[in-house]
């Protein structure tokens, strides 16, 4: 019981980072209808921001906890936005219809190119931060066992829910999430009625990458270590996520993003940790095999 | 950064304030990467200053941009001028003649090396990346399938081989059909499910697919060997007879009545993956004009269309990643015996990328394309340990930069192999 416990608390941290990432993909899909295989290096690129922010932070001597989080959250987010605009920009900007194949194969080249980039730049040994803080609440004990909600994982959880909180308010009533709808309903209409589509998709890309980033900080102060290729595992586990919850769907990717982490912490705890990414691997066929819509999304109209 | 056309008589002004933003904001993104650094000092980070580097980046940046503007709006202005590329004679003259030549130098290459084991060696393996990326070209190029996941059927292949022949004794000759059919079972059931859905979807389930292999491979140690791998994989014979300076029954250089020497191994294997990959070549030219083929291009060009004039498209899909499968599980065998041992090391992602930047440099759908890219990629790490390390890192960049500029690729031949009336129908 206790045990089952602490997987669920395990799950739900893990989850949450999926479903920030996930969100980026479902975004990206739903408004120019392709997958961007660049987005798993974004959220690499916001760890290691913020890694590099809590280094920088330590040696510059800015003590208190809350605010070097603070600092980590605004130099990740803004730099990996940064990312997100310039990938979009010069890697699919220029393939708007062009043909199916080009912008996934301008999208694995950009993979590519930032995971190879920051290997080569900041080295390919691992970067391992110490804990920001240690402990947590103990939620229950037994004998020798005890299940935790570890201050980092409270953090995680609570931060995951804020940022989704405000994101969701964005989408659903500022002008941008109305005008983002639009375009991912009918981009030609939109830009009929006086939208800069351009300009929106660019908006998509900055808002997935924040998430992204946000995630990659998540990462950082729950497991501490990170390398350069931590992005091409946690980008498929959270494209999963996006299908399961249905891609196109917001609620549907947060949602699936929850399921995969609880799936994964279960598998590793009860049954094999090693075959632990199989797992997530397997529910993305069956999804697609059973139910390619996924939980949440709408039937996928081809139109000629 | 503006996107609007500069003309080459805009004043130079203009020039530099589209320069220096490039540069701004290519400065902000280098700054963490490149001019900051994150290093370990007595067991804990801390950040190094790269000013150096940082400083060259927008240097680079920003006369880079200069130029290519320059080279851009030179290029623009003439183009009026250009006519229309028209898939000319001339042209595919220039093709034969240049397949032609490359054929006759590979036949002859172990002529003039016969004493350099590195040309040889170096040679094999450029083979085994033409058959590899003529694999690949049949469901990237013919069919228009991404395939993230290619290496995932060379290590079927590779293992195949590898179990069959240590723990029952198989030889390289029956393994081969063996191995090529197990693996275009596994193209088959892992496309059958994905293969009726967007073509996205087949991109992320073969990376996916490719990890699953590797981590089973990798774990399942009482199958495969685990890290380990498996070694003492049986070299191919040539008709029976041993490369060896002695061996049970006659060995090649006792029966030819030849000096022993350790060389002819590997010409034989050389030769080998020759005559794989004209195989392979004869197989795709052959099918190319095949209605599977035809079905094939037709299905990359217009899904529609084709659903529209009757075609399955599941089944033309399944055909080619199955032809695809295939070919790299034979390129795997080979693959095991050349080596002689074989672990999961030698099946990661950034192999399937490689192959996939070969056929993406090379031109979808060109076979000669395939060949040349080929070259690049396994003789550029030869040349220096600087190349090796910035080598996926330009295959990257090369791979946006080409989608962006010819997205049907360098040498693309997009032409519809068949085509009705020729003279009318130049390209739209």
């Amino acid at each position: 019981m206790g045990y089952a416990l602490q997987q669920l608390i395990n799950g739900l941290t893990l989850g949450a980072m999926y479903g920030l990432i996930a969100i980026g993909y479902t975004m990206v899909y739903g408004i120019i209808g392709m997958i961007n295989f660049a987005h798993g290096e974004i959220y690499m690129i916001g760890a290691f921001l913020s890694v590099l922010t809590y280094v920088l932070c330590t040696a510059l001597g800015i003590g208190p906890t809350p605010l070097v989080l603070l600092a980590m959250l605004f130099v990740s987010v803004a730099f990996t936005a940064l990312y997100g605009w310039a990938v979009e920009r010069i890697a699919y900007r220029p393939l708007r219809g062009a043909p199916r194949l080009a912008p996934l194969i301008s999208a694995i080249g950009m993979s590519i190119f930032l995971q190879n980039y920051v290997q080569l730049t900041q080295g390919a040994r691992i970067k391992s931060v110490p804990p920001l803080w240690q402990g947590g609440v103990t939620l229950w004990s037994a004998d020798d066992f005890r299940v935790t909600f570890g201050w980092a994982q409270l953090t995680v959880v609570v931060v995951t829910l804020i940022v989704m909180a405000g994101f969701a308010w964005m989408i659903t009533r500022t002008s941008f999430g109305r005008q983002q709808r639009a375009c991912e309903q009918d981009p030609k209409m939109a830009a009929l009625l006086g939208i800069d589509v351009d300009r929106t998709i660019s908006l998509t890309f900055i808002l997935g990458a924040a998430l992204a980033a946000v995630a990659g900080m998540m990462a950082v102060l729950q497991y501490g270590v990170i390398d350069f290729s931590i992005g091409f595992i946690a980008g498929i586990k959270a494209f999963t996520a996006a299908v399961l919850g249905g891609i196109g769907s917001i609620p549907g990717a947060m949602l699936g993003g929850l399921l995969i982490g609880l799936v994964e912490a279960f598998w590793s705890a009860y049954l094999s940790p090693e075959y632990k990414d199989v797992a997530t691997f397997s529910i993305l066929v069956l999804v697609l095999l059973f139910r390619p819509t996924g939980l949440l999304g709408k039937p996928d109209v081809e139109k000629v | 950064m503006t996107a609007a056309v500069i003309s080459a008589s805009s004043p130079l002004a203009l020039r530099l304030r589209d320069a220096l933003a490039v540069t701004v904001l290519g400065g902000l993104l280098a700054l963490p990467f490149i001019g900051l650094v994150t290093v370990e000092e007595g067991g804990a980070l801390t950040v190094r200053t790269r000013w150096g580097a940082w400083g060259a980046t927008l240097a680079a940046l920003f006369f880079g941009r200069l130029l290519l503007r320059a080279a851009l709006d030179a290029w623009r202005s003439r183009r009026p001028a250009r006519k229309r590329a028209v898939f000319s004679s001339g042209d595919a003259v220039l093709r034969r003649a240049a397949g032609t030549s490359l054929l006759a130098a590979a036949l002859l290459l172990p002529v003039f090396f016969a004493d350099n084991r590195y040309v040889i060696d170096t040679a094999t393996t450029l083979g085994i990346y033409v058959m590899l990326g003529w694999g690949l070209n049949v469901v990237v190029g013919l069919a228009g399938l991404l395939d993230l996941g290619y290496v995932a059927f060379y290590a079927v292949g590779a293992y195949t081989y590898a179990l069959l022949s240590t723990q029952f004794g198989w030889s390289f000759w029956e393994a081969l059909p063996a191995a090529g059919a197990l693996a275009a079972l596994f193209g088959i059931l892992l496309g059958y499910p994905v293969l009726r859905l967007r073509g996205d979807y087949l991109a992320i389930v073969t990376l996916g697919f490719g990890e699953i292999i590797r981590i089973v491979l990798l774990n399942w140690t009482s199958f495969s060997g685990g890290p380990n791998g498996i070694g003492g994989i049986p070299r191919p014979s040539f008709f029976g007879l041993a490369f060896a300076r002695s061996a049970e029954g006659r060995t090649f250089h006792e029966f030819f009545g030849l000096e022993f020497s350790p060389m002819h191994r590997f010409i034989f294997l050389y030769y080998l993956i020759v005559v794989l990959a004209l195989l392979t070549h004869a197989l795709i030219s052959r099918l190319r004009v095949l209605p599977t083929g035809r079905a094939w291009e037709a299905l990359r060009e217009d899904e529609i269309a084709c659903k529209a004039l009757g075609l399955n498209t599941t089944t033309v899909k399944l055909s080619a990643f199955a032809t695809g499968a295939m070919l790299a599980g034979f390129a795997g065998v080979f693959f095991a015996a050349r080596q002689g041992f074989i672990s999961p090391e030698s099946f990661t992602f950034s192999e399937s990328a490689t192959i996939l930047a070969i056929v993406v440099l090379g031109g979808m759908g060109s076979q000669l394309g395939v060949v040349l890219a080929a070259a690049v990629l396994v003789v550029l790490p030869e040349l220096g340990r600087q190349f090796a390390d910035y080598r996926m890192l330009v295959f990257g960049a090369a791979m946006v930069t080409i989608m962006a500029v010819k997205p049907t690729g360098l040498l693309a031949r997009r032409e519809p192999t068949v085509r009705l009336n020729p003279e009318r129908s130049a390209a739209p």
